[in-house]
């Protein structure tokens, strides 16, 4: 069949145009690419990436061209990417779990190009994968919702229930309990990362259920928002949303990646660059608070205390024992604490949340 | 004053023809000022959108492989909309397909079943989109329940059920507890129609389907039966064509392709199931059947158009430093100077004076 020849033929130049592709990224001036699952101005998760990636530019000038593409759907990435990495960019960030798989698929058609995969953990010579452990300031917000609720019931609207949401919930539920035993915490699903309208939506089903103090795992700063319009307390997400809800925002949980992606930057540029797995906590300036404000002085300075023991390892949100819903205790794996699998698996509640996991 | 469209009395074959070529120079012409507004030279964007994409081997074939579910959700479309039915929920039937022909291959997965488990995945993936489709046309023929809303919010529920199997059941038991299945195994996934390339099978279906239906739809009772349930359906009524037995064919025949479609895309493009396996192909695939004129040969032409403005798109995005939101504006106004076109074709403009006669 006559489609078929021609197919053939488009394929084989396919071919000859990859190889072009991967002589083109041995170039002097560096390309680095950014692949994103929301739109830059979500003002959240890949707004805050966007910084990273602007960061890069600011650090290295000339040296460097960024590229980003964004709201990519993870079903349908795989393309994407390899435009990136056809296009002559030598270190490729993908930033969003679901693009593991597709990642994954084209490193290994690129060898040559280095390619870093945010949140994920499937590996290869020229794949590094990165991560914050943002349950860490989770645990922080969580003792500041506890100590400023009033009616004792405090919110949070997650995206979908995966591991990473999960023990976001655990650590803050964990950390308003340390300081308000009778904490009783409500969850609603926005089933989105990135959907303003729903994520409006949740926040106003948790207000409408007594709820004064919203957390939120969805990227933009509506559930802050509906909390500023109702006169209660929210928190940040991914970047500092202060200017959203100057009354409400409590602090935010920011997610530093900018100094991660200068490093790595500099490494390829070196030569140095080597495949890696980093899961980066307050220690590693991965994880920030922005100024806590809005609260008196004595939460602020208990806040600051428990950020500080984290940081220096005092203090782990999963300190064992660990006990779920059911009243079993978690095998502790790690030192002290649950291991860094177990809360990158979990798929469980902690004892007290009066809510089912969907699972 | 007012204007006001009269139908044409002849309709010109010339221009019908031509409509959708000035269609698109118009839009280009519309995208092009808005890209010129913004400080950017028109013609490296037409360069970076058209030129490039159908010069370059990579990107032909990245069309190829975008426009497969559509232009299979579209041709089974089609024979709904002919017949003048509302079928809005091939992304369901689409999620559904795949679920089915899934469970086969996630039941099979590290055996050495042989090689029925390709076609018996794409065969429950017909027969998973068929029966999905079929739910809204029974309960539009026993009931006389609206096909466009049952059909549309089938589309959430199919969604749902992927999402619950994909984090609970069918869950990657060594996957972090992260919501998608293990990938497929060899057996289960279709091949490139050429190694080491990403055009897949699916694009063979996609051809199959326009010529079946170019040939059912212009040498066949049936296909006659279709146009005039569609143009003319007390005419219909009276030749004795049994209106139920029609819708239910029509969407067994929609439901089955976007099954096929689904199937196609999740063992040849994403090897697993995910939370989402679709950027919205079923609905996209609306507006590709009307581009396409609900004919076969359009519809195949209108998929790899509209894969175009998506590739082209995305190049825009890397070379040019072009937002994303210009491409959907294009896809938008494309849309728009097509069916104005139509429009025109077949109608005539005429300005009516406030108070004139009508």
């Amino acid at each position: 069949m006559s489609s078929r020849t021609i197919i053939g033929a488009l394929i084989g130049a396919a071919a000859l145009a990859l190889s072009a592709g991967g002589a083109a990224a041995q170039q002097q001036k560096l390309k680095v690419g950014f692949i994103y699952v929301g739109p830059v101005g979500d003002h959240g998760w890949s707004y805050q990436h966007d910084v990273g990636r602007k960061a890069i530019e600011k650090a290295f000038g000339d040296k460097v061209e960024t590229t980003y593409v964004e709201s990519v759907p993870e079903a349908d990435s795989e393309r994407s990417i390899e435009q990136l990495a056809r296009t002559g960019h030598g270190l490729i960030f993908t930033t969003s779990f679901g693009f593991m798989e597709p990642t994954l698929k084209v490193a290994k058609k690129y060898p040559n190009i280095k390619f870093e995969h945010a949140t994920g953990f499937k590996r290869a010579p020229n794949l590094a994968t990165y991560a914050a452990k943002f349950h860490e300031g989770r645990y922080v917000i969580g003792q500041i919702a506890g100590k400023m609720t009033k009616s004792g019931t405090i919110g949070y609207v997650g995206a979908f229930p995966i591991p990473e949401v999960v023990s976001g919930i655990n650590s803050y539920f964990l950390g308003a309990q340390s300081v308000n035993p009778n904490i009783k915490l409500k969850v609603v699903w926005a089933n989105s990362w990135y959907d303003p309208a729903k994520e409006a939506d949740a926040a106003k089903a948790l207000l409408d259920q007594g709820v004064d103090v919203v957390a939120q795992h969805t990227d933009s700063p509506a559930p802050l928002q509906a909390a500023e319009a109702r006169g209660k307390y929210g928190f940040g997400q991914a970047s500092d949303m202060e200017r959203f809800a100057p009354k409400a925002q409590l602090t935010a949980i920011v997610d530093n990646w900018a100094d991660y992606y200068v490093e790595r930057t500099k490494a390829v540029l070196d030569g140095t660059w080597k495949s890696q797995d980093l899961w980066g906590g307050f220690d590693s300036g991965m994880v920030v608070m922005s100024p806590f404000k809005n609260m008196p002085d004595d939460v602020k300075k208990m806040a600051e205390e428990t950020e500080a023991a984290i940081k220096s390892g005092k203090l782990n949100p999963f300190k064992c024992p660990v006990i779920k819903q059911d009243g079993s205790e978690v095998e502790c794996k790690g030192t002290g604490a649950l291991s860094d699998e177990q809360v990158l698996g979990m798929n469980f509640y902690v004892k007290g949340i009066d809510d089912k996991l969907p699972q | 004053m007012r204007f006001e469209l009269t139908p044409r009395a002849s309709i010109s074959a010339l221009w019908r023809a031509l409509a959708p070529v000035l269609a698109f120079i118009t839009a280009f012409l519309i995208a092009g000022l808005v890209i010129w507004l913004m400080g950017r030279s028109p013609l490296a964007a037409f360069q970076v959108y058209v030129t490039q994409p159908l010069s370059d081997p990579w990107a032909l074939q990245e069309i190829l492989v975008k426009a497969t579910p559509l232009a299979l959700i579209a041709i089974g479309l089609s024979y709904c909309f002919r017949a003048n039915l509302w079928n809005i929920g091939a992304e369901g039937q689409y999620v559904v397909g795949a679920v089915l022909g899934s469970w086969i291959a996630l039941r099979t997965h590290g055996t050495d079943a042989g090689l029925w488990v390709l076609p018996a995945i794409l065969l429950a993936g017909i027969i998973g989109g068929a029966l999905y489709g079929l739910i809204p046309a029974f309960l539009k023929t026993r009931f006389g329940v609206n096909e466009i809303l049952t059909s549309l919010m089938l589309v959430y529920i199919a969604q749902l059920i992927l999402d619950y199997l994909v984090r609970g059941p069918w869950r990657d038991p060594k996957g972090f507890n992260f919501p998608q299945s293990v990938t497929f195994d060899p057996a289960a996934t279709l091949p490139p129609i050429f190694e080491a390339g990403r055009v897949h099978y699916g694009f063979v279906f996609a051809l199959i389907a326009v010529l079946v239906t170019a040939v059912i739809l212009g040498r066949t009772l049936f296909g006659y039966r279709l146009r005039l349930s569609g143009d003319a359906p007390r005419a219909a009524r009276f030749a004795g064509f049994n209106s139920k037995t029609t819708t239910l064919a029509v969407f067994g025949i929609s439901g089955g392709l976007a099954g096929l479609a689904g199937m196609s895309e999740v063992t040849g493009q994403i090897g697993q199931l995910q939370p989402s396996i679709s950027p919205g192909y079923g609905f996209t695939a609306i507006t590709v059947a009307f581009l396409g004129r609900l004919n076969p040969i359009g519809i195949l032409v209108a998929a790899l158009v509209v894969s175009l403005t998506f590739i082209g798109g995305e190049s825009a995005q890397i070379m040019l430093k072009l937002p994303l939101d210009l491409t959907q504006a294009f896809q938008g106004i494309l849309l728009l100077c097509v069916l104005s076109a139509d429009a025109l074709v077949s109608n005539r403009i005429r300005f009516v004076v406030r108070g004139g006669a009508k």
